[in-house]
């Protein structure tokens, strides 16, 4: 909070920059003067004017000056319900706006109200279409938010999006449009490719950081990172594209980094080898966070003896706290990293397919270790050696090497309980594994009291315990009873409507819970939608809830950002009743077009949908809805 | 992604494939390509109904005691990994690992370019989901006569002597040898180049 205060003051406010102020303040002073006093009179003043200020005026500055340095958007939202004063003023100190759902409000409503604003985050498909569960195209374009925000805040400097579809004209107009433009990130985002990155790279001159994160980036065989400017030192910052699949120039990346002495987080993509990263690293010592691309030798070069020497390399990067990348690791190169592994507060190994003993050489030297992505291919043993050593640890992430649910299962209940062991500060966990029991799940409840986030998936459908052949409910209703803090979870394995019941009874502070084959009935839906007054994010697929479960949700939902359910046991009328019943709720049923392309939909029935998807909006039906869409009414 | 059909199709007809090798040299992958075949089970909404039921549950425990498990048609978007993810794992690459095979594909009506690495894929079937995952739509069945049906695309590929050839002709190691190139034919042109080879 404090670093936020200090960097709000440094940049001055809110205002936009120094230019363009003056004009900007006059503005912004008849603003707060243009204040509908008791009587009901407007005060239209030239601000140059001396008048003794009305009582409702001074508060107004007053509280313009205080809530300036107010930056949780949670505090902002309560603060501007207190009266329509505490509004205006609120909306003119917002400097970053947050919209959680694209849909929810049009980028004319918001931008409307805020005026001042100088970074947006928009976030827009729902989680589920990562998966496949649904057809592409169905929403969530950048393009009239990028237009709008074009003419409101021509200081923009931060974008930061997720889900959403950006074309690369959009990322074309963020750079014409935005002369102040500084930071773009784009995580899990589609539509662009290299052509749009090579605009941005070549017009946004104050470019601080670009950031493509598990985003798709199409391959138009450009350049990108040849269009930096080749000449002058750059104000790059953080420099991430270790998802691009596609190869980039590596003589222009060296030379950018090298006039980029701001640089401190550099992620490359496995297009980048070994060899190429020693190059950068030497020329980037002061890196705190890296992404060592294929960390492999590049194709048809040998192993010799002439290599250079990659651990003094690591060595010199005496700041680097953050390591990634291994896309392709050649592991006989591990060892060049021992040097940096005292630092690491967090190593992602998440691409790497190494065993435990590869993993135990590792992992031994990383003693401030809290952030660690790991795949199963590390098995229970070298868990059992990250919970010997990484006490400090506070999110896990398991990933499956082989994502079948009858594949082999390294990793196990063994390998989670001594996670909870070893790790007593772990505060999210994520973990893919094909046999569970409740008493390592209960344990780790009891374990790790500070738990947020627990996310286990066992990947076989329906799997009980399967040392007891017990459903899994015991052992999820007791990470929502002793985990007090738990906002965040996703359960698996058989359950039935028990496990729910704990869920509503005990998960008062969960916001967001991903449910996948389970329940029994209708019960099930009912005890989470009538016990978690927090809930917000619902997302459940092929479970057999049904209409009346979903009605039982109707006071709430107006709370809720989404709630999606596909392959449940809904009808087109269950949910035509909640668009009746709540207007101000946009309903979506989703046919995956797929299905019924190849024929497989036993009788296609017009009304049949797979997905329903709805959510609260101020704008009603969304104009851009593809037609495998249907919002009812 | 969804077509499971066409994989299990497509198993199916192996052994019918023309080969280099003798007939009944595959035993093991027919096999397996019968008994994934008897566990195909679509995941109509209707089913979801019993998925909470004991039946389904003996099922999954059923096919945890099998000693060998033939691979099990796989429900879309389970386990919720990223496709991103699935695709990009990269096998094992030791000292005197060979370098991977990158060949362009291209589809017709696609704007741009994808780069794949056919070592990353141990056969047809997942060469084929990775295209549908990669471009977004759905290949047809594939039958040695005829090609692939039910879809207006084909997957075919240049060969050394730059020749277009219908994807899954020829054995897959002889196809990952002489692939040049990839490109996703679309409608008549794919038709035709089924037909008669």
């Amino acid at each position: 909070m404090r670093e936020e205060r200090t960097e709000m003051s440094k940049d001055d406010d809110r205002s936009p920059p120094l230019d363009l102020r003056g004009a900007d303040i006059a503005e912004s002073s008849s603003k707060t003067r243009n204040c509908v006093t008791g009587s009901g009179h407007v005060t239209g003043m030239n601000p140059m004017e001396f008048q003794a200020p009305y009582p409702d005026q001074v508060l107004e500055n007053v509280l313009e000056n205080v809530l300036q340095f107010l930056t949780s958007r949670r505090d902002r939202n309560a603060a501007s319900l207190v009266c329509k004063s505490w509004c205006r003023v609120e909306a003119l100190t917002r400097s970053e706006l947050f919209i959680g759902n694209c849909y929810s409000v049009s980028p004319k409503r918001a931008t409307a109200r805020f005026s001042r604003v100088r970074a947006v985050a928009i976030k827009g498909r729902p989680r589920f279409a990562d998966f496949n569960l649904m057809p592409p195209e169905w929403g969530a374009h950048f393009k009239p938010w990028v237009a709008a925000l074009g003419s409101a805040y021509p200081w923009l400097e931060k974008v930061y999006l997720k889900r959403m579809s950006v074309t690369d004209e959009d990322l074309k107009h963020l750079a014409e449009y935005f002369p102040y433009f500084k930071e773009l990130v784009l995580v899990c985002c589609d539509g662009f490719g290299t052509r749009g990155l090579a605009v941005i790279a070549k017009k946004c001159r104050q470019l601080r950081v670009l950031d493509l994160i598990e985003s798709e980036v199409a391959d138009s065989d450009m350049d990108w990172i040849g269009e930096f400017p080749e000449s002058g030192i750059t104000c790059l910052e953080s420099l991430i594209f270790d998802c691009v699949e596609s190869p980039i120039n590596f003589e222009a990346l060296e030379r950018l980094v090298v006039r980029s002495p701001s640089l401190k987080k550099l992620r490359l993509n496995r297009f980048v080898s070994i060899g190429q990263l020693y190059r950068l690293m030497v020329r980037a010592p002061q890196l705190t966070h890296l992404g060592t691309g294929s960390f492999s030798l590049a194709e048809g070069v040998a192993h010799g003896d002439q290599e250079p020497d990659y651990e003094s390399a690591f060595a010199a990067c005496k700041s680097l706290v953050c390591l990634s990348g291994f896309r392709e690791i050649a592991t006989d190169y591990l060892s060049a990293i021992y040097a940096v592994c005292a630092n690491l507060t967090s190593l992602n190994l998440s691409y790497a397919n190494i065993n435990a003993e590869q993993l135990k050489t590792v992992i031994f030297h990383c003693h401030k270790l809290q952030t660690f992505w790991v795949l199963d291919t590390i098995c229970d043993e070298g868990l059992q050696a990250a919970a010997a050593t990484c006490k400090d640890l506070r999110e896990l992430r398991v990933f499956p090497i082989d994502a079948r649910e009858d594949s082999e299962g390294p990793v196990s209940e063994v390998g989670l309980q001594a996670i909870s062991e070893g790790c007593r500060k772990l505060q999210s966990i994520l973990y893919f594994c094909q046999h569970m029991t409740n008493a390592a799940v209960i344990a780790m409840s009891n374990n790790c009291p500070d738990l947020e986030v627990f996310r286990l998936c066992i990947m076989g459908r329906h799997r009980p315990d399967h040392l007891t052949g017990q459903p899994m409910d015991e052992g999820f209703g007791a990470i929502v009873k002793n985990c007090k803090k738990l906002t965040r979870l996703a359960v698996s394995g058989l359950l039935t409507d028990q496990a729910f019941s704990y869920i509503g009874r005990y998960g008062k502070l969960v916001r967001t819970l991903s449910v996948a084959f389970a329940g029994n009935s209708d019960r099930g839906l009912k005890y989470v939608l009538e016990g978690c007054p927090r809930l917000q994010k619902l997302e459940i697929r092929d479970s057999p809830f049904g209409d009346e479960a979903l009605r039982s949700g109707l006071h709430h939902y107006y709370n809720m950002r989404f709630l999606w359910m596909s392959s449940c046991s809904l009808s087109p009328q269950g949910c035509r009743e909640i668009a009746r019943a709540l207007p101000r709720l946009v309903v979506e049923v989703i046919k995956d077009e797929a299905e019924v392309n190849r024929g497989e939909c036993e009788e296609h029935i017009d009304d049949a949908f797979d997905i329903l998807y709805m959510y609260r909006s101020l704008e009603g039906p969304r104009d851009d809805a593809p037609h495998f869409v249907t919002i009812l009414h | 992604m969804e077509s499971k059909v066409a994989y299990e199709n497509g198993l199916n007809l192996k052994a019918t494939e023309l080969r280099l090798g003798l007939p009944g040299t595959d035993i093991e992958s027919e096999e397996q390509a019968l008994s994934s075949s008897r566990n195909n089970k679509r995941p109509f909404p209707d089913n979801s109904k019993e998925c909470g039921l004991k039946g389904s549950s003996d099922d999954a425990q059923h096919s945890d005691h099998e000693t060998a498990p033939p691979a099990k048609a796989q429900i879309v978007g389970w386990p919720p990994i990223r496709s991103y993810r699935k695709n990009n794992l990269q096998p094992k690459k030791g000292e005197a690992e060979a370098s991977g095979i990158y060949v362009k594909v291209s589809m017709d009506g696609a704007p741009y370019l994808r780069k794949i690495d056919l070592r990353v894929y141990k056969g047809y079937p997942e060469l084929l989901k990775a295209l549908e995952n990669m471009f977004k739509f759905t290949i047809g069945e594939y039958s040695e006569r005829e090609g692939y049906k039910g879809s207006e695309f084909a997957p075919t590929y240049e060969d050394k002597d730059g020749d277009w050839m219908l994807v899954g002709d020829v054995p897959w190691d002889m196809f990952m040898s002489s692939c040049k190139r990839l490109r996703i034919m679309k409608g008549s042109e794919a038709r035709g180049l089924g037909c008669g080879v």
